[in-house]
């Protein structure tokens, strides 16, 4: 099952069970949020490992 | 009536790394890894470069023109692209495009071959060494180098009516199309003390209107060097804009200022919205202003944000094309997503900045920015916020951050690939790219306005092409199939 699928899922499942009706937007933040987590994490992985140095050494003469 | 909007990008690469850590050798060691890998290395040809001329029609009597700089490593694509040094930067030069569509292939296939060259490179270095390019338009500490568009425009358009109908444009379209940028660096920018900005490229900008590209950057470009009949055509070369990562972006960049300049040419100035009085001052003040409420006090008294004028730019374009069709840019369905991209992006950027962080470079970026900060609770000023900056341009897929942030794609890899070997049909970059890949043997040099022969004995021969839109593949395939050698095609263009 894609995540895609397995959030779906979830979603039609909690829709069925549950008598109290969730917010749409709640769920759209709550699904961006988890977005960003995964994103953030991967960026985290590939981000420089000595950010201090990696944005001193980049130096560039002007061009055009 | 409007004329066909040829159009196009030259961009320069930010570099690091290699022998010497010389930005110079670095950059033609790209070119010349780039070059080797084809089949031959053709020369460009600086006949008729004339970056001093200034479209004003003065002298540049405060102004110096840029050097030309003619022993750095220099070659034509099959793509009709040129690939070259440019001072201390590898620069990719696409071919002219018949469409933003078409334009912004081709600025996607010249990260491929940057990416590609910058692989051979790396090959012959020792890892120590390596070079790392930058699809991005400064360091950070003051020094900018430049994205640069051209676009076709009539000759019989005043110089003065551009500068009246552009401005607003160019000072606020950087509320969809900018790349953003952690801070400052200019003394002006960095007294504002600005979290993130819009742009990479505004604080850099001093002129209202002027020939320099590299010192008092003006908003308006006067250098007239339009590579092709200057009886019948100028080239508007834009110099303030930001490289951007998102296809979607590039497009509305490309798509938005053909669109009015197109309806310049066909209802004149007056049809613009008034220009805020103090261009330069807007621009900055447009960048450093996220939340888009920033306003200018305009010529006619009306005080407007980047965003209202992008409004209204924008219900001038969707109106030219209801009345009047948008054939001078692209196809009605071009057009059309054009309008209804531009559309959606400045709704988005005002009101749900996670709709368009699939299409806007800096909504995606402070998006990651902002979420790395929040993580670890960082500082404003924290390098690994400047880190990221730099890192969303990187452009080797392992290192990438704007290949990971889920900016949706125009057109398919298997176009991209074609598109770096082959040139765009419909203007003049076919008969360039064909002669380069048919004939290289034969070819001496090539530039954007003529492909130059040695066929080994007699002259060298120019072979002219003063008009962008003539050179296509419906003008010239039959002709070069033809042509098995280049003595063949000159022979059969005498005719």
């Amino acid at each position: 099952m894609t995540e895609q699928e397995r959030i779906q899922k979830q979603r039609s499942e909690r829709a069925k069970d549950s008598t109290v009706d969730v917010p749409v937007d709640a769920t759209k933040g709550d699904q961006l949020k988890a977005e960003l987590d995964d994103l953030l994490d991967e960026i985290d992985e590939v981000l420089e490992e000595n950010a201090e140095e990696f944005v001193r050494n980049y130096v560039q003469k002007g061009g055009e | 009536m409007a004329i066909a909007k040829v159009l196009g990008i030259e961009t320069e690469y930010g570099i690091t790394g290699g022998p010497d850590v010389d930005p110079i050798t670095s950059s033609s060691i790209v070119v010349n890894a780039y070059a080797q890998q084809g089949r031959t290395r053709i020369n460009w040809d600086f006949q008729g470069e004339t970056p001093d001329l200034d479209a004003r029609g003065l002298a540049g009597l405060t102004s110096f023109a840029p050097v030309v700089e003619t022993h750095l490593a220099n070659t034509v694509l099959t793509n009709g692209a040129r690939l070259y040094v440019d001072h201390a930067h590898p620069e990719y030069s696409s071919p002219e495009c018949r469409t933003p569509q078409e334009g912004t292939l081709y600025d996607v296939a010249g990260e491929e071959v940057m990416r590609r060259a910058l692989t051979v490179a790396n090959e012959s270095l020792d890892p120590t060494q390596s070079i790392t390019l930058y699809k991005n338009n400064s360091d950070g500490k003051g020094n900018s180098y430049g994205t640069h568009e051209n676009y076709l425009v009539a000759r019989d358009v005043e110089f003065s009516a551009i500068v009246r109908a552009m401005v607003p444009h160019f000072v606020s379209r950087q509320v969809i199309v900018g790349a953003g940028k952690v801070g400052a660096e200019t003394d002006h920018g960095l007294d504002a003390h600005p979290f993130f900005q819009l742009s990479q490229r505004a604080e850099f900008f001093e002129e209202v209107v002027g020939l320099e590209t590299t010192l008092k950057r003006p908003i308006i470009n006067t250098r007239d060097e339009p590579h092709c009949d200057a009886e019948r055509f100028r080239r508007l070369h834009v110099i303030i804009g930001d490289a951007n990562m998102s296809q979607y972006a590039t497009l509305v960049k490309l798509g938005s200022t053909a669109l009015l300049l197109a309806l310049l040419e066909d209802e004149g100035a007056q049809a613009f919205p008034s220009p805020p009085r103090h261009p330069v001052r807007a621009v900055r003040a447009y960048s450093l202003d996220t939340t888009l409420r920033a306003v200018e006090i305009c010529e006619d008294d009306q005080w407007r944000s980047a965003w209202d004028f992008q409004d209204e730019l924008w219900t001038m374009a969707a109106r030219y094309i209801d009345q009047r069709g948008g054939d001078a840019v692209g196809s009605p369905d071009e057009v059309g997503l054009i309008l209804e991209q531009w559309r959606e992006m400045l709704d988005g950027v005002r009101d749900d900045h996670d709709a368009v962080a699939d299409r806007v470079d800096w909504v995606a970026k402070l998006r990651i920015v902002k979420g790395i900060q929040d993580r670890y609770d960082l500082a404003d000023d924290d390098a690994k916020l400047r880190a990221i900056d730099l890192q969303y341009h990187d452009i080797r897929p392992q290192r990438s951050l704007a290949q990971r942030v889920g900016l949706r794609t125009l057109r398919e890899d298997e176009d991209i690939r074609e598109a770096v070997h082959n040139a765009p049909t419909t203007t003049r970059a076919y008969f360039r790219g064909q002669c380069v890949a048919r004939y290289p043997e034969q070819i001496v040099a090539a530039n954007w306005d003529s492909v130059v022969f040695d066929l080994g004995q007699g002259p060298l021969q120019r072979v002219p092409m003063m008009d962008p839109l003539r050179g296509t593949a419906a003008l010239t395939e039959d002709l070069l199939k033809v042509s098995p050698t280049a003595d063949d095609l000159l022979e059969a263009l005498d005719r």
